[in-house]
C-alpha cells in the first residue's frame, strides 16, 4: 500500500529492532556506526556543507563544514544511544533504565528549554531543550511500549490516548465554540483558528475519497479551486451583471451552494475517467488533474486574471448587512461599537459551521446506504459488485461529495482573503491536506481534527522559531524548513503509528455491543 | 425430460464458449440448472470450473454462447449481455468465491447489511431522505438487521455479530459468505468450493445448511466442490468439467459410473475404469464418515 508500509504491525517498538548489530559485537557496532557516519556526511556535506552565494558578480562557494561536523556528530551519537538502549541492548541495560534515561532527557530538556526561553535567552539552550525532550520522549515510549508488550498488554500511551478520544471531541467542539470570546484571545489567534478550521474541513471532505472509499486523490485542491475561482467570478462579475450591485452584500450566501455545485461537478468530471483506475496510476491521475485545473487558472487570461488573480472579492456580510464603519454596518445596527473584529469573528463562526456540517453530513452518511458501500468499495470492490452494488456510482458520489466539501471550503477561503489566485492551490496543498486525514488515521473524524490542529499549528509555529535563526548559519530562515520538519515528523508518526492517529474503527450499526475494529483488519483501498 | 433440472431450469448455459488469447478455458458448454436442485460442478483443477462461476456472475463475458436465467413469474435474464451488479441486483444471482472476499474491517452484522444495499437505497430515498433521517429508512434498517439476524441464526454467528468479520474461523468466513450471498434474496446461488478447508463436522454443518436453504428459500444451488461425499450425499445433479469441455452431465448415481469422469480423474483405460472408480469412492466415502473429527483439523 502506498500510505502505510505494514499494515499488520501496531506500535514500533518491536518493529524498530535492528537485526544488524546483534548485541556485544563491538566491531560491528563500531563498523555500523562508521556506515552511519558517512552517509550522514554524504548527506549533509553537499546539502548544508556547501551554499553558493553571489556578492558582486560571480558565484562563490562558501564552506560551513563546522555545520556538518555537529550535524553528523548528532546522527552517530544518536544512533550509538539506539543501539544501547532501543535496538540491541546489552544484558546489564534494562528495560527501566531505557525509561529513566528517557524521563531524565524528559526533564534535562524541559529545564534547558525554559532557562533558554526565559532565563537566558540563550539559543543553544533552546535547541538542547528540544532535541533532550524529543529524545527522551523517544526512549520513554519506546520502553513502555516494550515492557507492555512483554506482559501482552496494549502500549500504553495507546492505551492512555484513546479513552479520552471521546471527551476529546466535545471538548474540542466546546473550545472552538467559545474561542472567540476567551480572554487574550486576539485578531492571530482567531486568525489562526480560521486557517485551521479550514484545514480541518478539507480534511473531512478529503476523508470521505480517501478514508471512506479508500481512493487516494491527490489532487483534492482543484475542488478548493473551483469553489474560490466560482465564488470570486460570480461575486464580482456576474452577479453585479445579471442582477444589479444590490446583490454583492448576499453574494456569498448565494454562491455558497453554487459553488458547491460547481465542485461537484468537477468531481464527476474526475471521477468518469479514472473510474477503471487502481493504486498509483489513480493517485497520478488526480495529481495531474489538480495540476491541470491550476494551469488552466494560470493560462486562461481573459477569464480567471491569470497569474495575477482576482481581487476585490466582496467580503461577507452579516446576512446582508456589512460590516463597515457607518451607520448601515453591522455595529451600528446592533448598537455595538465598531470593531474590525467582528468580521473577523463572524468568519470564525461561518467556518466552523460549515466544518460541522461536514462532520454532520459524513457522520450521517457513514450510517446510509450509500456510507456503508463506499467502505465496502474500500475493503473489497469485486465483493460489492457480486452483492449488487453500483460500484460506478459509489466511487462517483464519493469524489462528487467530497469534492462539494473542497467547493464549500474554497468559497469561503475566497471570501476571507478577498483575493485568489493559482498560487494558493499548488500540489502543496494537496499533499498537506492529505497528510492531515492520513495522520489522523483514515477514515476517524477526530483524528482529522487533531492532525490538522497539529499540522497547521506546527507550520505557524516555525515562524516563530527565531532561536533556530540564531544558533544556525547568517541567512538561514526557519520557515525554509517546515515542509523538511512536517516530512520529519510524518516519518516518526508512520513509525510509531503507521495507521495514523487514530487506528480503530468505528461500526455503523451494531446488534448488541459496539466494538471498535483493529486498524490491522481495515483496508486502505486501492489506492 | 424426466429430470427436474430439463423440465424447470432456472438457469440454461448454451454453448458457451470462453477463450484467453490462445487458451479455450470453457469450450461450447451447455448445461441446466434445474429451480429447486442442488447442483454439483465438478472437474480436475484448471478444468474451467470458476471461470464459468464468472461468467454466470458477469465478472467475465463469455466469448460466444448465451447464459439465461429464468425467474418463475417469466422474467429472462440474458446474462452475458448484463453488468455484475445488475446481475445479482435484477437476475438474483449471488455468489461465494474461492478465495473468500468479506468485508474483514467491517462487522459481521455490517458484512450483511451492505448485502442488502439496493433495498436499503431505495428506502432510504436514494440517500437523500436518509440525511433528513426519514422514519421510513429506520424502519428499513430495522428490516434490514432483522433479516441478518435471521442468518446469523442460522450460521450459529450471533453471538459474534459485533466483531470484525476478519476476526473470524476460517469455517465461520466461509458460512458468513454464503449468509452475506443470501441476503441478497438470490433465487441462484452459486457456491465456489464452499467445504475447501473445512473439517468433517463443519463440513456436515455445511450440507444441513446448504440443504435447508434450498427447503426453506426454495431456490437452486449450484456449487463447484472437490469433496466427493459432499457432492454425492447432497446433490440432486452433477455436472462434470474437464479442460472446458463437458465430459457428463446426469444424477451422481449414473456420474460417478460414467467413463469419462474416471478417465478424467484418474487417468486409467475406460473399460476398468468404473469398478476402480466405484471402489475408490466407496472407500473415501467410508473414511471420512468414520474418522472422528478432532483429527483431521480445518485451518
Ligand atoms: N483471467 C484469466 N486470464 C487467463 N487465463 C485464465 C483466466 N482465468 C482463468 N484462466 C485459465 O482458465 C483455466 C481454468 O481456470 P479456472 O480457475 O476456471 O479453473 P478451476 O476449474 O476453477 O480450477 P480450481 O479447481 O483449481 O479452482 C486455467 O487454465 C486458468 O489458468
Ligand atoms: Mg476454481
Amino acid at each position: 500500500m502506498a500510505l502505510a508500509p505494514q499494515p499488520t504491525q501496531q506500535g514500533g517498538a518491536r518493529a524498530a529492532r535492528s537485526p544488524t548489530v546483534p548485541p556485544g559485537d563491538q566491531k560491528r557496532l563500531l563498523i555500523d556506526l562508521l556506515l552511519t557516519g558517512l552517509i550522514a556526511s554524504a548527506i549533509f556535506g553537499p546539502i548544508v556543507g556547501m551554499s553558493a552565494t553571489a556578492p558582486q558578480g560571480g558565484l562563490v562557494l562558501q564552506y560551513r563544514w563546522g555545520t556538518v561536523f555537529w550535524l553528523v556528530a548528532a546522527v552517530v551519537i544518536g544512533r550509538l544511544l539506539l543501539h544501547l538502549f532501543v535496538w540491541n541492548r546489552p544484558d546489564w541495560v534494562k528495560p527501566i533504565h531505557v525509561k529513566r534515561l528517557g524521563a531524565g532527557l524528559v526533564a534535562i530538556g524541559t529545564l534547558a528549554l525554559l532557562l533558554g526561553l526565559f532565563v537566558f535567552d540563550a539559543p543553544w539552550f533552546d535547541a538542547v531543550g528540544i532535541f533532550g525532550l524529543i529524545a527522551g520522549a523517544w526512549f520513554y515510549i519506546s520502553s513502555s511500549n516494550e515492557t507492555a508488550a512483554e506482559r501482552g498488554a496494549p502500549s500504553p500511551l495507546a492505551h492512555a490516548i484513546e479513552p479520552l478520544g471521546k471527551y476529546l471531541g466535545i471538548a474540542l467542539l466546546l473550545i472552538a465554540i467559545a474561542l472567540p470570546f476567551i480572554p487574550g484571545v486576539d485578531r492571530r489567534i482567531v486568525d489562526l483558528a480560521i486557517l485551521m478550521l479550514t484545514y480541518v474541513m478539507l480534511g473531512w471532505g478529503l476523508n470521505i475519497v480517501v478514508g471512506l472509499a479508500g481512493l487516494l486523490d491527490l489532487g483534492y485542491v482543484a475542488f478548493y479551486a473551483v469553489g474560490a475561482y466560482a465564488y470570486a467570478l460570480l461575486s464580482t462579475i456576474y452577479f453585479p451583471l445579471w442582477f444589479g450591485d444590490g446583490i454583492t452584500p448576499w453574494a456569498f450566501w448565494l454562491v455558497l451552494p453554487l459553488a458547491g455545485l460547481l465542485a461537484a461537478c468537477w468531481g464527476l468530471i474526475l471521477g468518469f475517467p479514472v473510474l477503471r483506475l487502481r493504486g498509483d496510476y489513480l493517485a497520478i491521475v488526480t495529481l495531474a488533474f489538480g495540476e491541470i485545473i491550476r494551469i488552466i487558472l494560470i493560462n486562461w487570461y481573459d477569464f480567471t486574471g491569470g497569474p495575477n488573480g482576482i481581487s476585490d472579492i466582496p467580503r461577507p456580510s452579516f446576512f446582508g448587512i456589512p460590516f463597515t464603519n457607518d451607520e448601515n454596518g453591522f455595529a451600528a445596527t446592533f448598537g455595538l461599537a465598531y470593531s474590525p473584529l467582528q468580521r473577523i469573528i463572524f468568519l470564525y463562526y461561518v467556518i466552523l459551521v460549515l466544518a460541522l456540517i461536514t462532520n454532520f453530513v459524513t457522520l450521517r452518511l457513514r450510517k446510509l446506504p450509500i456510507g456503508r458501500a463506499w467502505e465496502a468499495l474500500r475493503e473489497d470492490e469485486i465483493a460489492c459488485r457480486s452483492l449488487g452494488i453500483n460500484t460506478t456510482n459509489t466511487k462517483l458520489t464519493a469524489f462528487a461529495i467530497g469534492a462539494m466539501f473542497g467547493g464549500f471550503a474554497g468559497s469561503f477561503f475566497a471570501t476571507r482573503q478577498g483575493f485568489v489566485s493559482p498560487e494558493s492551490f499548488v500540489f502543496m496543498e494537496s499533499a498537506i491536506i492529505l497528510a492531515i486525514v492520513v495522520l489522523g488515521g483514515l477514515g476517524s473524524q477526530i483524528g482529522v481534527v487533531v492532525a490538522a490542529i497539529a499540522v497547521i499549528g506546527a507550520f505557524e509555529l516555525f515562524r516563530e522559531l527565531d532561536f533556530l535563526k540564531a544558533i544556525m548559519p547568517e541567512g538561514f530562515d526557519p520557515t525554509q524548513y517546515r515542509m523538511l520538519a512536517v516530512g520529519i515528523a510524518m516519518v516518526l508518526i508512520m513509525r510509531w503509528r503507521p495507521r495514523g492517529l487514530v487506528t480503530k474503527r468505528d461500526p455503523s450499526i451494531y446488534l448488541k455491543e459496539k466494538k471498535a475494529v483493529s486498524a490491522d483488519l481495515v483496508a486502505q483501498g486501492h489506492g | 425430460m424426466a429430470n427436474t433440472w430439463q423440465a424447470d431450469p432456472v438457469l440454461s448455459v448454451e454453448h458457451i464458449t470462453m477463450r484467453f488469447g490462445g487458451l479455450v478455458a470453457i469450450d461450447d458448454l451447455s448445461f441446466n440448472v434445474g429451480r429447486n436442485d442442488i447442483t454439483a460442478l465438478i472437474g480436475p483443477n484448471g478444468a474451467g470450473k470458476t471461470t464459468v462461476f464468472n461468467c454466470l456472475t458477469g465478472f467475465y463475458k463469455p466469448t460466444e454462447g448465451m447464459i439465461v436465467m429464468r425467474h418463475e413469474d417469466g422474467k429472462n435474464f440474458i446474462l452475458e449481455r448484463m453488468d455484475d451488479f445488475r446481475i445479482s441486483q435484477f437476475a438474483k444471482v449471488a455468489r461465494t468465491f474461492q478465495n473468500i472476499r468479506l468485508f474483514a474491517g467491517m462487522t459481521v452484522l455490517e458484512n450483511l447489511v451492505v448485502a442488502q444495499h439496493n433495498t436499503l437505497m431505495k428506502a432510504s430515498g436514494y440517500t437523500v431522505a436518509g440525511i433528513l433521517g426519514s422514519r421510513a429508512y429506520k424502519r428499513a434498517e430495522k428490516e434490514a438487521v432483522d433479516k441478518a439476524t435471521y442468518w446469523l441464526e442460522k450460521i450459529h454467528l450471533i453471538d459474534r455479530a459485533d466483531d470484525p468479520a476478519g476476526d473470524l474461523p476460517y469455517g465461520a468466513q466461509r458460512r458468513l459468505e454464503i449468509a452475506r450471498a443470501m441476503c441478497t434474496e438470490p433465487k441462484l446461488l452459486c457456491l465456489d468450493e464452499p467445504a475447501a478447508g473445512l473439517n468433517p463436522r463443519e463440513s456436515d454443518d455445511l450440507n444441513k445448511l446448504l440443504l435447508s436453504i434450498r427447503e426453506d428459500q426454495g431456490i437452486g444451488i449450484l456449487l463447484i466442490e472437490h469433496d466427493m461425499k459432499v457432492v454425492m450425499e447432497i446433490s440432486d445433479h452433477v455436472v462434470v468439467l474437464d479442460y472446458g469441455q463437458k465430459i457428463a452431465d446426469g444424477t451422481p448415481a449414473e456420474v460417478k459410473i460414467d467413463p469419462a469422469v474416471i478417465r478424467a480423474y484418474l487417468g486409467v483405460d475406460e473399460e476398468e475404469a468404473p469398478p476402480i472408480a466405484e471402489k475408490l469412492i466407496t472407500e473415501a466415502i467410508a473414511r471420512a464418515e468414520n474418522e472422528p473429527p478432532a483429527q483431521q483439523g480445518g485451518r
